[in-house]
C-alpha cells in the first residue's frame, strides 16, 4: 500500500475554536483519517517537535496552521512547519488576517505588559516581576519565548499557499479544502479557499436591503430589538456583510446578529475596514460636518468594529505609537 | 518607538503629499494656478479623480502605506458637485476616516479635505503650501521604513535557526 499523504495541524495565538472546527467534521473525520496520516496535532495527539524535525523537508503534504503570531516560539514552529511542508494553509481568521488577538496592535508591547503584570485590578505583583526570556533557577536556566512587539498574520512570518477563512472556518469548507488539496488539482497560490462573493449574496435577508440608506444614528445590537427578517443595515445596526466574503452560510445573521466580518474581504479588496467604512459613511443622512460627526459618534469604536478580525493584515498593520 | 532615522530637514527629506483632486473643480483650479504662474510648494503629487466621491478610503491608506507623508483631497464646494452628491459622500467618509486614523496614531494634520472651486487657483496654492508646512513640521511618516523596522525583530530568530542547523549538519 502506498504511503498516505502526511498532514499536520498547529496552533499559534488562537482560542482553540479552529481545533474545535476540525473535530466538528464529526463522522467525516473518519474519512480524513483514512485518507491521510496526521503527523502532528498538539491539541489532540502526542507528537513532539522532534517528530516534526525528523520528517524530511517537504515531506508533509499540507500543514494547517491556525492562530496569529505573537511570540518567537510561534515564529519558530511556523518556520519549521513551512520547511517540512509542501503546502501551508493559514487556517482561520487569526492566521489569515490576525484575528481577535490582532486587536492588540492598538497598544504597544510595554502598555500590554504593564497592564497585565502590574495594573489590572486582579493583579498583585509588588516586585513588578515580568516574564523573562531567560531566568536562572537552581543552577539551571529557564527559558520562555519572546513576546514580540506586535501581532502578525501567518503570511507576515512565512510564505503561505492557501487561506481558509472564518472564526472558525466551517467544517464543510475544511472538507472541501482537504479534498481539493488531496486531489492534486491545486488552485493558484494565494487563493482563499471560499466563494469570492460578498456575504450579502447568501444572506436570507437580502431582499429587504434598501437601495438607499440615510443614517442619523447607528445602534449596537444590545440597544435595539433586532427584527429577524429585515436587513440589519436597514435597522441601523452595522453589519459587515457588504465588505465580507461569503461561505459561512450567513450564520450570524441567521442567529439574528450582524455579520462581524470574520471571513475577511473578497479578493478584489485591499483593506476590509476601509471598504466597510466607505459603505457605511457614504450612507449618512447629514450633509454638514456637525451632523455627520454627531451620527458617526454613535460608532464608539471604529477600529474595533471595522477591523475586528483583520488589524494586523490591514494596510496600516498597527497603531503607530509615537502619534506621528 | 524609534523613528525612521530621517529627521526633518536632514538627509534632504521633503514631505511627500498625495493630492486627490476632483476633475471638475479642484483639478481645474490647479490648472488655473499653473497657467496663472502661481508658485507653490512642489511637494504635492496630484492624482485626478472624476469626483471627490470617487475617493475610496483604501486609496488614502494605501498612499500612506506606500510612503506618503500626507494626503490632500480636493473637491467641489457643497452644492456644486458635478454629480450632485459626491462631495457629501466624500466629506462623510473623510470624517470617519480621520477619526479612525487618529485612533491608529496618524496625526490629523496628515490628512486634509478642502473644497476648492475651479476659479480658486489661489486657494490651491495656499492649501498646498500650508499642508506642506504642517507635514514638514511633523516630519516623515515613513510607513514602508517602519514596516521593515518592525519586522527586524524576527531576523534574530532566523539567524539562530540557521546557526543551529549548521551545527547539526556539521
Amino acid at each position: 500500500m502506498p504511503e498516505k499523504p502526511k498532514v499536520a495541524f498547529y496552533w499559534c495565538a488562537s482560542c482553540g475554536g479552529c481545533e474545535e472546527s476540525v473535530v466538528d467534521l464529526a463522522e467525516e473525520i473518519l474519512g480524513v483519517v483514512n485518507a491521510v496520516d496526521i503527523v502532528f496535532w498538539p491539541v489532540a495527539m502526542d507528537f513532539k517537535k522532534q517528530d516534526v524535525e525528523a520528517i524530511s523537508d517537504g515531506g508533509i503534504l499540507v500543514s494547517l496552521i491556525n492562530g496569529a503570531v505573537r511570540t518567537s516560539e510561534q515564529e519558530e514552529m511556523a518556520k519549521l512547519l513551512r520547511r517540512k511542508s509542501a503546502l501551508v494553509v493559514a487556517y482561520g481568521s487569526c492566521a489569515h488576517m490576525g484575528g481577535i488577538p490582532g486587536l492588540a496592535n492598538q497598544f504597544d508591547r510595554e502598555q500590554i505588559l504593564r497592564y497585565v503584570y502590574e495594573e489590572s485590578p486582579s493583579t498583585i505583583n509588588e516586585l513588578h516581576t515580568r516574564p523573562q526570556t531567560a531566568s536562572p533557577e537552581g543552577g539551571h536556566t529557564l527559558t520562555l519565548p519572546e513576546f514580540r512587539s506586535m501581532v502578525r498574520t501567518l503570511d507576515q512570518v512565512i510564505p503561505v499557499d492557501y487561506y481558509l477563512p472564518g472564526c472558525p472556518p466551517v467544517p464543510r469548507m475544511l472538507k472541501a479544502a482537504l479534498d481539493t488539496l488531496l486531489s492534486g488539482n491545486l488552485p493558484p497560490k494565494g487563493t482563499v479557499l471560499g466563494p469570492d462573493t460578498a456575504m450579502c449574496e447568501e444572506c436570507p435577508r437580502k431582499e429587504s436591503k434598501p437601495a438607499d440608506l440615510a443614517y442619523t444614528a447607528f445602534r449596537r445590537p444590545h440597544e435595539v430589538i433586532i427584527q429577524p427578517e429585515t436587513c440589519l443595515l436597514a435597522q441601523g445596526v452595522i453589519c459587515m456583510g457588504p465588505a465580507t466574503r461569503g461561505g459561512c452560510g450567513a450564520q450570524c445573521v441567521t442567529g439574528n446578529m450582524p455579520c462581524s466580518g470574520c471571513f475577511g474581504p473578497t479578493s478584489r479588496v485591499m483593506d476590509q475596514g476601509a471598504k466597510i467604512l466607505s459603505a457605511i459613511a457614504s450612507s449618512l443622512s447629514a450633509k454638514e460636518t456637525e451632523g455627520i460627526d454627531r451620527t458617526l459618534a454613535t460608532i464608539p469604536d471604529p477600529v474595533g468594529t471595522f477591523y475586528r478580525y483583520g488589524l494586523p493584515g490591514s494596510l496600516l498593520r498597527r497603531k503607530i505609537a509615537d502619534h506621528n | 518607538m524609534a523613528s525612521t532615522g530621517m529627521k526633518q530637514g536632514t538627509n534632504g527629506w521633503e514631505p511627500r503629499i498625495v493630492a486627490f483632486f476632483c476633475n471638475w473643480c479642484t483639478y481645474t483650479a490647479a490648472d488655473l494656478a499653473g497657467v496663472s504662474r502661481l508658485r507653490h510648494a512642489p511637494n504635492a503629487r496630484v492624482i485626478r479623480v472624476m469626483c471627490s466621491g470617487r475617493l475610496d478610503p483604501q486609496f488614502v491608506l494605501d498612499a500612506f502605506a506606500r510612503g506618503a507623508d500626507g494626503v490632500l483631497v480636493g473637491g467641489c464646494h457643497p452644492g456644486d458637485c458635478h454629480y450632485m452628491e459626491g462631495n457629501y459622500k466624500a466629506l462623510r467618509r473623510v470624517r470617519l476616516l480621520q477619526r479612525m486614523m487618529k485612533d491608529m496614531g496618524i496625526h490629523e494634520d496628515r490628512f486634509r479635505l478642502e473644497w476648492i472651486s475651479a476659479s480658486e487657483g489661489e486657494k490651491v496654492k495656499t492649501t498646498i503650501n500650508t499642508m506642506t508646512e504642517r507635514v514638514r513640521a511633523l516630519g516623515p511618516l515613513g510607513l514602508p521604513e517602519r514596516f521593515a523596522e518592525w519586522d527586524e525583530e524576527m531576523d534574530g530568530l532566523a539567524h539562530a535557526i540557521a546557526a543551529q542547523e549548521e551545527a547539526v549538519h556539521a
